[in-house]
């Protein structure tokens, strides 16, 4: 069958379409909000023993080693196939993106393999949240500056 | 009625936080890195501006698991300190404040690295 370049992007597009945006977004709300709704419940649990600060980072950690583990089973990612944005957006994202980094990286030693490559997401995550922070520090410290 | 309004609250924001980023990935050409990143930058943004406080007032965890969370973090993390050190704080303040989620997920990364061997190339 004889195709140019613009019919063949039509015939794909037109196939490309059976995943369906509005399916995705059910998924992503149902499991994301499952997720939070469960880390609500984790930091009422842990503020009976602990300030809201402190029970609120030990939820984060939590949630960051259930990622992590599910990551180094292999359970996450047939997860993640169905929930989409849902388990990317909470913090399980970031844990997964760690995780699924280094152990990819294995292969290639612990020091420039595992080492390096686990800061592949994390890097940029980290990066551009400090850069950002930054910024805002110096507009809040010039702020403050003026208002005295 | 009173003790499950917390969990919904979680449940709905949450999940439209996701949904948000669902509809990114689809309609345009964002990667899940670059919505991670967007998403701390604007909760960075929003924490600042003192708009997302309002936001986990009422929606507790549903507004600190997702990414904008720890974007908001860095924020506070970096406003007390600078309230507390003044400039010097604009170094110290973020990373001081995101230290438990960034140094949990790297050693938890690790020992997944160390435990565990990659499925996907078996």
């Amino acid at each position: 069958m004889q195709m140019d370049k613009n019919s063949y992007k039509k015939y794909a597009d037109a196939r490309a379409k059976k995943s369906p945006c509005a399916k995705n977004c059910v998924c992503a709300f149902l499991f994301g909000g499952l997720i939070c709704a469960i880390a609500q419940g984790l930091k009422e649990l842990y503020m009976t023993f602990l300030k809201e600060d402190d029970a609120g980072t030990l939820v984060s950690v939590t949630l960051i080693f259930i990622a992590a583990l599910l990551t180094g089973v292999g359970i996450f990612d047939r997860i993640a196939k169905h929930a989409g944005a849902g388990t990317l957006v909470p913090i399980t994202g970031f844990s997964n993106a760690v995780a699924s980094s280094a152990l990819d990286a294995k292969g290639e030693g612990f020091v420039l393999g595992v080492g390096a490559k686990i800061f592949t997401i994390a890097g940029p995550v980290i990066l551009y949240g400090i850069t950002a922070g930054a910024i805002y520090g110096v507009i809040y410290y010039i702020v403050t500056l003026i208002m005295k | 009625m009173d003790i499950i309004l917390p969990y919904l609250w979680a449940f709905i924001i949450g999940g439209l936080l996701c949904v948000i980023a669902q509809i990114l990935i689809d309609k345009t050409k964002l990667t899940p890195a670059r919505i991670l990143v967007s998403y701390v930058v604007a909760g960075v943004i929003l924490g600042g501006c003192g708009i997302y406080k309002y936001l986990i007032d009422f929606a507790g965890a549903g507004a600190t698991t997702p990414l904008t969370g720890f974007g908001y973090l860095i924020a506070k993390g970096i406003r007390e300190e600078v309230e507390k050190n003044g400039l010097m704080g604009v170094l110290t303040g973020g990373i001081t404040a995101a230290a438990a989620g960034i140094a949990a997920a790297l050693i938890f990364g690790l020992l997944v690295a160390i435990c565990f061997r990659d499925k996907r190339k078996q």
